[in-house]
């Protein structure tokens, strides 16, 4: 099966002021397309940080040190600013972000903020107009057209409003909306219904599962809540602290999962409908992560191999992608 | 949009009317004698009688304090005792000198300030940020009239690329008066010439005047568009590929000038007291160089009417500011 978004030993240092923090170390993670795969863990494991890597967004800081971002098979990492911008992010990678109420720019207008953006990447159809006041109309009528299939009532109307005329809930549908803008294959969207209450979540879940098979898009999805997750995906990737530790189909992966990390998140919440909550203990600090197993010190199955483990990749029972000396079939030291 | 911009002119009658009562009591209270002082240092006894009828100084606070404001409201203000002549019609021949000058400055002050601001901001901590900030401590903190006076060196007597005072050549038939900005009614009047020279005659002194402010707009401006480049929305519009530099331009800089746009009506305060000094320099015929002559011939009237009139343009401009971030942030708008 091909993948839309292959990430491979992907290691980003952030360099701080207290030192150098390893954010991510030997990140995994593959999308297949037309898939939806969920992007979970704990707040601070660096979800965000692997979605600004990916869209090329990252703070002056970061330095990617290894790794390889494959999207539709070419190496996003060997792409400069400016051909990233011209031909990947927001035209065929859109970008649904977490905050609707932080992420639309307060003094313009919808249609000011959207229509630069398509008429930026222009996707001209072939056989339609090619320039001016014609383009601008069709990128209009185009846009008027998703936000109608976004559920945003008064679609003409709604250009011409600001973003704080808007409530949460329609202003996540404006940026799915402006994700879809123009035609991407990849939709990335970073807990896009964590700053909304429970009802409008459902509703906007509901409508990104329909709208990513109706315009064939392949979506990941960032969240720390199971219930998403198994509501919406396909494919499930689990991130700690920086690192991937689990990834596989949603069946596999909730049924029988096999990182005890994995197992610790689904047992916080039995009816996986609630938010992350109750593993003892908190995600290390970047700046100073564990030896060996990143999760040792929370982990319940801990023994002394793990502090000296280094992140090693083993197939699970079922097939998923496991990184524990559980699931090893070459301990070097058993215990 | 109306209602907003009624509302912030409502707002201003308060410290309008606050500045009556003060320079009121300060005219009429403050001084040991006012009619003593009204009447001048050689008055006869008699004549300061008299002043004191006239005036209604020998009437209660409060019945005072009408005529004064019917005075106020007539531009009443008396005879200018350094120009002989009524103070309201010197000041309406003046003031438009001064403000063609300070908005010209103001202007240059804006137009500057704000790019040069943004590419600080752009280029933070490297170096034509810090080139800029040592050029803006220097612009804020050169004397005007050192600077105004190496202007004239250079440009007026060394190059000879522009006059040295004034505000027209004397050999020139100025246009006539429409609006009293020079600029403006060369333009009506058609008069290439005279625009050519009036525009010539302003640049040292609208330089001189700007460098202040193009100093502060510039580093309230690198200031709002660094807190705005922290900002989601800009993560947002990076994330749709905009190229960096068309967003700082097209999205960035409209939510960073509001803090700069406030210092702009703040910095006009500043810009009518340095027009004393640039005009007093380059003998510009405005405001400034005639209320430096009031205070050096203690001449009431005019001083009281100078800073009522410094009062109304403050509260005008303050208006103004407000307008243009109700232009700019929609939330604003709504507020009222
Ligand atoms: N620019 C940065 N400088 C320093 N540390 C950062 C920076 N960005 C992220 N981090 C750190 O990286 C870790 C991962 O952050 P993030 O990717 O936002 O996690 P998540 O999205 O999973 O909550 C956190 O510990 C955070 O403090
Ligand atoms: S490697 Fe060891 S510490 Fe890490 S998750 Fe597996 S058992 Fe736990
Ligand atoms: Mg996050």
């Amino acid at each position: 099966m091909s993948l839309v978004l292959d990430v491979r030993n992907l290691r980003l240092a952030v360099k701080t002021d207290e030192g150098r923090a390893q954010i991510l170390d030997r990140v995994e993670l593959a999308l297949p397309r037309g898939r939806i795969l969920g992007l979970v863990g704990e707040s601070g494991c660096g979800k965000s940080t692997l979605v600004r890597a990916v869209l090329g967004i990252l703070p002056k800081n970061a330095v990617i040190e290894s790794g390889e971002i494959l999207f539709e098979g070419e190496d996003l990492l060997r792409l400069s600013e400016r051909e990233l911008a011209r031909r990947v992010r927001g035209s065929r990678i859109g970008f649904i972000p977490q905050d609707p109420y932080l992420a639309l720019n307060p003094v313009f207008k919808i249609g000011a903020q959207l229509l630069p953006v398509m008429r930026w990447h222009a996707p001209a159809p072939a056989d339609g107009p090619r320039s001016g006041a014609a383009l601008l109309r069709a990128h209009r009528s185009r846009l008027v057209e998703i936000l109608r299939r976004v559920q945003i009532p008064e679609p003409e109307a709604v250009l011409e409003r600001y973003p704080h005329q808007f409530s949460g809930g329609q202003r996540q549908r404006l940026m799915i909306a402006g994700a879809l803008a123009c035609s991407p294959r990849l939709i990335i969207a970073d807990e896009p219904t964590t700053a909304l209450d429970v009802t409008t979540q459902l509703q906007i879940l509901k409508l990104l599962k329909s709208l990513a098979t109706e315009f064939d898009v392949s979506m990941l999805f960032v969240t720390h809540d199971f219930g998403v997750v198994a509501q919406l995906c396909d494919e499930i990737t689990v991130m700690y602290a920086g690192q991937t530790v689990e990834s596989g189909p949603t069946a596999t992966v909730l049924g029988s999962p096999q990182h005890p990390y994995t197992e610790a998140l689904l047992a916080c919440h039995p009816d996986r409908a609630r938010e992350l909550a109750g593993i003892p203990g908190a995600v290390p600090s970047p700046l100073d992560p564990p030896p060996g197993c990143r999760f040792w010190p929370r982990c319940p199955h801990a023994i002394e191999y793990c502090r000296r483990r280094p992140a090693r990749f083993s197939e699970g029972r079922r097939g998923q992608l496991v990184n524990c000396r559980l699931a090893d079939p070459l301990p070097d030291a058993a215990a | 949009m109306l209602r907003f911009i009624l509302r912030r002119a409502l707002l201003a009658i308060p410290s309008l009317f606050g500045l009556l009562v003060l320079t009121f009591f300060l005219i009429r209270v403050v001084p040991a004698d006012p009619a003593a002082a009204l009447a001048g240092e050689n008055a006869t006894p008699a004549q300061v009688a008299e002043i004191r009828r006239q005036y209604g100084l020998d009437r209660p606070l409060h019945e005072q304090f009408v005529v004064y404001l019917g005075q106020v409201a007539r531009f009443e203000f008396g005879e200018s005792a350094y120009s002989r002549r009524p103070v309201a019609l010197d000041i309406k021949q003046r003031l438009p000198a001064t403000l063609e000058l300070t908005v010209s400055a103001l202007l240059l002050a804006t137009l500057l300030g704000i790019p040069l601001g943004t590419i600080a901001a752009v280029y933070h901590n490297r170096w034509p940020d810090t080139l800029l900030r040592v050029l803006s401590v220097a612009g804020v903190a050169i004397a005007a009239f050192w600077f105004a006076i190496e202007l004239q060196l250079l440009f007026a007597m060394d190059l000879g690329w522009f006059p040295l005072r004034g505000r027209m050549s004397s050999g020139l038939a100025a246009p006539p008066a429409v609006t009293g900005f020079l600029l403006l009614d060369s333009l009506i009047a058609g008069r290439l010439d005279a625009f050519r020279d009036a525009l010539h005659h302003l640049v040292l002194p609208a330089v001189t005047l700007s460098l202040g402010g193009i100093a502060t707009i510039a580093r309230f401006t690198r200031a709002g568009v660094l807190e705005t480049l922290q900002k989601d929305f800009v993560l947002y519009e990076r994330a749709q590929g905009f190229p960096s530099r068309a967003l700082i331009w097209r999205f960035v800089l409209k939510n960073s000038v509001v803090a700069a746009i406030t210092q702009i009506g703040l910095l006009f305060g500043a810009l009518i007291a340095g027009a004393v000094v640039v005009e007093t320099i380059f003998d510009w015929p405005g405001i400034g160089f005639y209320t430096v002559q009031a205070i050096l011939t203690a001449d009431y009237k005019v001083m009281l009417a100078v800073t009522l009139l410094i009062g109304v343009i403050y509260a005008a401009v303050n208006i103004l500011v407000d307008l243009v971030h109700g232009l700019i942030d929609p939330r604003l708008r709504e507020q009222l």
